[in-house]
C-alpha cells in the first residue's frame, strides 16, 4: 500500500498517451522486429495482388530446379514454378491464417477471461473446466484433429489453431480481471450504480489492454509454427496453392540437387517467426509501465 | 565534555536517480551522525528523499540510483570503498535493517526460524544447535509466545504485527552496531505498532544499538528518538533534539508539519450539532450482521468469519459519523454494505426509514445516486486510462443527466468545488499527486449530488499536509451542500477533527460510541483507552 504513495512525487514526466509506437521505436529488437515483420507482409500482399512476378502456382517443366538467378531470384523448383512467388504466397496465406486465428483466440479467449474472472460462480467453473480439457490435448494434435475432421480449406486451418490458442487467452486474462474487479474505481463505478456488464467493457477490457496485446504477439508467432507444421504434415492450405510447410515438405527430396528450394521457404519461416517475437518484445517493453522513461534492465 | 566518535557519520551526501536519461536528484547534501547507542530519526513525507538516505547508507539503492557526492563512514570507514565482499560483512553483523513492508520483506516458503538462522549462519556467528537456540531465544526477545514452535513457522501463519517482530529478531541477530529501521510500523495497527516500539527500544537499549529511525510521522519519531532529523525534498532541513523541534521549530516547513498533524489536541474541524429541533436521521442501520463464508482447516469444510455483528447507529442529516477501529474490526465491511456492494446477512439499512435491502433494481439504481463513495488508495481509485473530465462526468452519464454540454459544465463547477484548476480536466491519473487524485474522487463522488458521502479511509494514504487540506475540503464542502458523513478510519486524532459522532468497533462489534469530546476526553471502554493511548506523540501533546 504504502509503495504506491511513494511513486509520484519527484519529477513525473509528463508523457502522454502518444509515444507508444515511438517507444516501440526506440527499442532496438522491436524496430527489428517491426522491419522484418513489416517487410514479409508487404511480400506477402503482393500475392493477393497479382503483382508477383509469376504465377506461384503456373507450372513450366522446361524450367524447372533452375538455381537462383536474376530471372528467378530463389530459383525454381521441380515443375518450375518460381519459388521467390510460391514462398510470398507461402508468407500471405501463413501471415493471413495466423492473423485470422488470433482474432479469433483473442476474441473468444479475451470474452471467457473476461466473463470468468468477473462473473465467477458457475460460469468460472465451466469455462475454466473447459479451457483445462483443451490444454490437456498437445496443439499439433488438436489442430490435426480439427483439420482432418472439417474440410481442408484456409478458413479451418484458421478456425483450428483458434481453439488451440483462445484458452491460452482465457488464463491470461482471468487473473487481471479477477484482481481488478475488486478494485476502487470498479468499485466505485458500481456505487454509481453502474451495469456490469459496462463496467466490464468500459473499465476492466480497456485495463488489460496492454495483457492481451503482447499475448496477441507471442501468439502469432507461434500461429505462423503451427500453421507450418500442419502443412508440412499435409493438413494445411490444400495444394497446388503455396505454403511454407509444405514447401518444405516438398524440398525434402530435392536438398542436395536443389537447396534454395528449402532455404527459402525455411528462412522465411525463421524471418516470420523471429520478427513477431521481436516486436513482442519491444511491445512488452513499450507498455511495460515499469518501463517508462528508460531502458534499465 | 567529550563526545565519543559517532557510529554512523554521513558528509554531505547527495543521491540521484537516472530517469528517462535525465538525473533527479533525491538526496542533496544530507549530513547526519550517529552516536553509539543512540536513536536519530529521520523525518519527511513521501518522496522527501529519507528512504533513499538509509538505502545509501547500506549501498542498496535501488536500480538507476547512485551517490553522487558525500561520504558514509560507518565506526570511521568509508562504506564506499569497500569492496563488495567486504560490505555483505557489514551489512546485518555491522548494520541491520528493518524493512518497511513485513509482508514481501519474508520469503513464504521458508520456515521463519530458518530465516532467522541464515543471518546467523551466514556471519559465521552459530551453526546447526547453536544457531537454532539462539533463534529461538531471538523470538523470544522480541516478543513472540512459544518461541520454539512458532520458529518452525511459515510466514503466513503469521500476523502482519508478529511478522514484523520476526524482521526485527533478524535485524538484531547478529547485534549490529546500527540498525536502520525504515518505517518499521506504518504497515502495522496502532495497539501493535507501539507494543513493537516498545520491544524494539528495550532491545536497543539493552544492546547498545544505535537506530536510524526513518519515518513519517513526527509525533513517533519524537516520542522514540533523541534527535529527530526534518527532510524537505532531499535535503535536511531541520536537525536538533527531539522535544526542542516539537516545542520550538525553527524551520518553516516543520512548523507546517506540526500544524497539520492531526493530534488529539488539534481543533475540530466542525461545529457541534446546533441544539434546538433534532435533525431528522438520514440513514438508521439496525442489528446489521454480514458473516463470510471461509474455506476451513479440513476438506470441504466452510467456516463462518463474521465481519459484522449486530451493528446499530444512525447517521443524522448534515452531520459526519466516525467508524474507527483497526484492521479486521469490521469497518469496511460495515462502510460496502452501506454502499449496497456487499447485501446484509441480516440486519437492515434503512434510508430515510426505506430498507436498502427491499429494493427493486430500478429504486437501488435511484438509491444510488444519494449515497457516494471515496476509497482509500488515491492510486486505484480513478481509472488510470480516464481523463479527469471523464472520470468526474462519469456518474452523470451512468444516469443520464444532461447533454454533453451541460454535463462538462458540471465538470468545471465540480473541480472548482474540490479547488482544482479547471485545466486538470484533461490529465490523466498519472500527472496528478496523490492529493490531486483524491479531490478527483471526491469531486466524481459529489457530480451526482449525494446526501451521503461514504469516506473509507479517504485520506488514510496521503502525506499529513494534504491530509489537512483534504480534511479541510470536507467540513467545508459539509457545510455548504448539507452532506453527511459516514467517515471509516484507523486514525483516532483525525476522526476527532471531523466527526459529530464517533464509535469504535472492534472484531465486527461497536463498543463505544459518543461525542468525540467525550469518548476522548473520558473513555469508558478498556479498548478505546489503549486504542487512545497508542497513539504516537500522545503523551507529548500535552506537554
Amino acid at each position: 500500500m504504502t509503495d504506491l504513495t511513494r511513486t509520484a512525487p519527484i519529477a513525473v514526466p509528463a508523457t502522454r498517451r502518444a509515444g507508444r509506437l515511438r517507444a516501440v521505436l526506440r527499442s532496438p529488437s522491436g524496430v527489428v522486429g517491426l522491419v522484418l515483420v513489416g517487410l514479409l507482409t508487404v511480400a506477402g500482399l503482393l500475392s493477393f495482388t497479382g503483382l508477383l512476378p509469376y504465377d506461384p502456382v503456373a507450372q513450366d517443366p522446361p524450367n524447372r530446379l533452375l538455381s537462383p538467378s536474376g530471372e528467378h531470384l530463389f530459383g525454381t523448383d521441380q515443375f518450375g514454378r518460381d519459388v521467390f512467388s510460391r514462398v510470398a504466397a507461402g508468407v500471405g496465406s501463413s501471415v493471413l491464417i495466423s492473423v485470422v486465428a488470433v482474432t479469433l483466440a483473442t476474441v473468444v479467449g479475451t470474452l471467457g477471461g473476461l466473463v470468468a474472472g468477473f462473473f465467477r460462480g458457475f460460469t468460472d467453473t465451466a469455462i475454466g473446466g473447459l479451457t483445462n480439457v483443451l490444454f490437456a490435448f498437445p496443439p499439433l494434435l488438436l489442430a490435426l484433429a480439427l483439420a482432418s475432421v472439417f474440410d481442408r480449406n484456409w478458413f479451418t486451418v484458421a478456425v483450428a489453431i483458434a481453439v488451440v490458442y483462445a484458452p491460452i487467452f482465457v488464463r491470461v486474462t482471468r487473473g487481471p480481471v479477477l484482481s481488478l474487479r475488486e478494485i476502487e474505481y470498479v468499485k466505485a463505478a458500481t456505487s454509481t450504480g453502474q451495469g456490469r456488464l459496462s463496467i466490464l467493457f468500459r473499465h476492466v477490457l480497456p485495463n488489460i489492454g496492454s495483457i492481451v496485446i503482447v499475448q496477441v504477439t507471442l501468439s502469432l508467432s507461434w500461429a505462423v509454427l503451427t500453421e507450418a507444421s500442419l502443412s508440412f504434415l499435409g493438413l494445411g492450405t490444400p495444394p497446388p496453392a503455396a505454403s511454407l510447410g509444405s514447401m518444405i515438405f516438398d524440398a525434402r527430396t530435392l536438398v542436395e540437387i536443389a537447396p534454395w528450394t528449402m532455404i527459402a521457404p525455411g528462412v522465411a519461416v525463421v524471418l516470420l517467426v523471429v520478427g513477431l517475437n521481436l516486436l513482442g518484445d519491444g511491445l512488452r517493453d513499450a507498455l511495460d509501465p515499469r518501463n517508462r522513461g528508460g531502458r534499465a534492465r | 565534555m567529550e563526545t565519543p566518535a559517532p557510529v554512523l557519520s554521513i558528509r554531505d551526501l547527495s543521491v540521484s536517480f537516472r530517469s528517462g536519461g535525465v538525473e533527479v536528484p533525491a538526496v542533496r547534501g544530507v549530513s547526519l551522525e550517529v552516536a553509539a547507542g543512540r536513536t536519530v530519526a529521520v523525518v519527511g513525507e513521501s518522496g522527501s528523499g529519507k528512504s533513499t538516505t538509509a538505502a545509501a547508507i547500506n549501498r542498496l539503492l535501488p536500480p538507476g540510483g547512485r551517490v553522487t557526492g558525500g561520504r558514509i563512514l560507518f565506526e570511521g570507514r568509508d562504506l564506499a570503498e569497500l569492496s563488495e565482499r567486504e560490505m555483505v560483512r557489514v551489512r546485518g553483523a555491522g548494520i541491520g535493517l528493518v524493512p518497511q513492508d513485513p509482508m514481501s520483506n519474508l520469503n513464504p516458503l521458508m520456515r521463519i526460524g530458518d530465516q532467522i538462522a541464515e543471518a546467523l549462519i551466514v556471519h559465521g556467528r552459530a551453526a546447526g544447535k547453536a544457531a537454532r537456540a539462539r533463534v529461538v531465544e531471538l523470538l523470544e526477545l522480541v516478543g513472540i509466545p512459544d518461541p520454539a514452535r512458532r520458529a518452525d513457522q511459515y510466514p503466513h501463519e503469521f500476523s502482519g504485527g508478529m511478522r514484523q517482530r520476526a524482521l526485527i529478531a533478524m535485524g538484531l541477530a547478529c547485534r549490529p552496531r546500527l540498525l536502520i529501521a525504515d518505517e518499521p510500523t506504518s504497515a502495522l495497527d496502532v495497539t501493535v505498532q507501539r507494543r513493537i516500539l516498545d520491544q524494539l527500544d528495550a532491545l536497543t537499549e539493552e544492546m547498545g544499538t544505535s537506530v536510524v529511525l526513518i519515518t513519517h510521522d513526527l509525533g513517533l519519531a519524537a516520542e522514540r528518538a533523541d534527535t529527530v532529523a526534518v527532510m524537505y525534498r532531499g535535503e535536511i532541513v531541520e536537525s536538533g533534539e527531539a522535544g526542542r523541534i516539537l516545542a520550538e521549530p525553527g524551520h518553516e516547513y516543520t512548523r507546517r508539519l506540526l500544524d497539520a498533524a492531526p493530534s488529539l489536541s488539534s481543533t475540530s474541524l466542525v461545529k457541534a450539532a446546533a441544539p434546538g429541533p433534532e435533525a431528522r436521521d438520514l440513514v438508521e442501520v439496525r442489528g446489521l450482521t454480514k458473516v463470510f463464508p471461509v474455506r476451513g482447516a479440513g476438506r470441504g469444510v466452510t467456516d463462518r468469519f463474521t465481519a459484522v455483528d449486530g451493528v446499530a447507529f444512525t447517521i443524522p442529516r448534515g452531520q459526519t459519523v466516525s467508524i474507527v477501529g483497526e484492521s479486521g474490526s469490521g469497518k469496511s465491511t460495515t462502510a460496502n454494505l452501506l454502499l449496497g456492494l456487499e447485501r446484509p446477512t441480516s440486519g437492515q439499512v434503512l434510508f430515510e426509514g426505506t430498507d436498502m435491502a427491499a429494493l427493486g433494481r430500478r429504486e437501488l439504481f435511484a438509491l444510488r445516486r444519494r449515497v457516494q463513495p471515496v476509497f482509500q488508495n488515491p492510486y486505484a481509485s480513478l481509472d488510470p486510462r480516464y481523463t479527469v473530465a471523464r472520470t468526474v462526468a462519469e456518474p452523470l452519464k451512468v444516469h443520464r443527466i444532461g447533454t454533453a454540454a451541460e454535463r462538462a459544465k458540471r465538470v468545471t463547477e465540480l473541480l472548482d468545488q474540490v479547488a482544482l484548476p479547471a485545466e486538470m480536466a484533461e490529465r490523466l491519473p498519472h500527472e496528478l499527486s496523490g492529493g490531486q487524485r483524491q479531490r478527483v474522487a471526491i469531486a466524481r463522488a459529489l457530480a451526482l449530488s449525494p446526501e451521503l458521502v461514504v469516506l473509507d479511509e479517504a485520506v488514510s494514504a496521503l502525506d499529513v499536509l494534504v491530509q489537512a487540506q483534504i480534511l479541510e475540503l470536507l467540513a467545508e464542502l459539509q457545510r455548504e451542500l448539507g452532506l453527511s458523513y459516514l467517515f471509516i478510519s484507523h486514525d483516532l486524532a483525525v476522526v476527532r477533527m471531523i466527526s459529530h459522532r464517533v464509535h469504535v468497533m472492534r472484531e465486527g462489534r461497536i463498543v463505544e460510541s459518543g461525542t468525540p469530546d467525550r469518548l476522548f476526553a473520558a473513555p469508558e471502554s478498556e479498548y478505546t483507552r489503549e486504542l487512545l493511548a497508542a497513539i504516537p506523540g500522545a503523551g507529548l501533546a500535552t506537554a
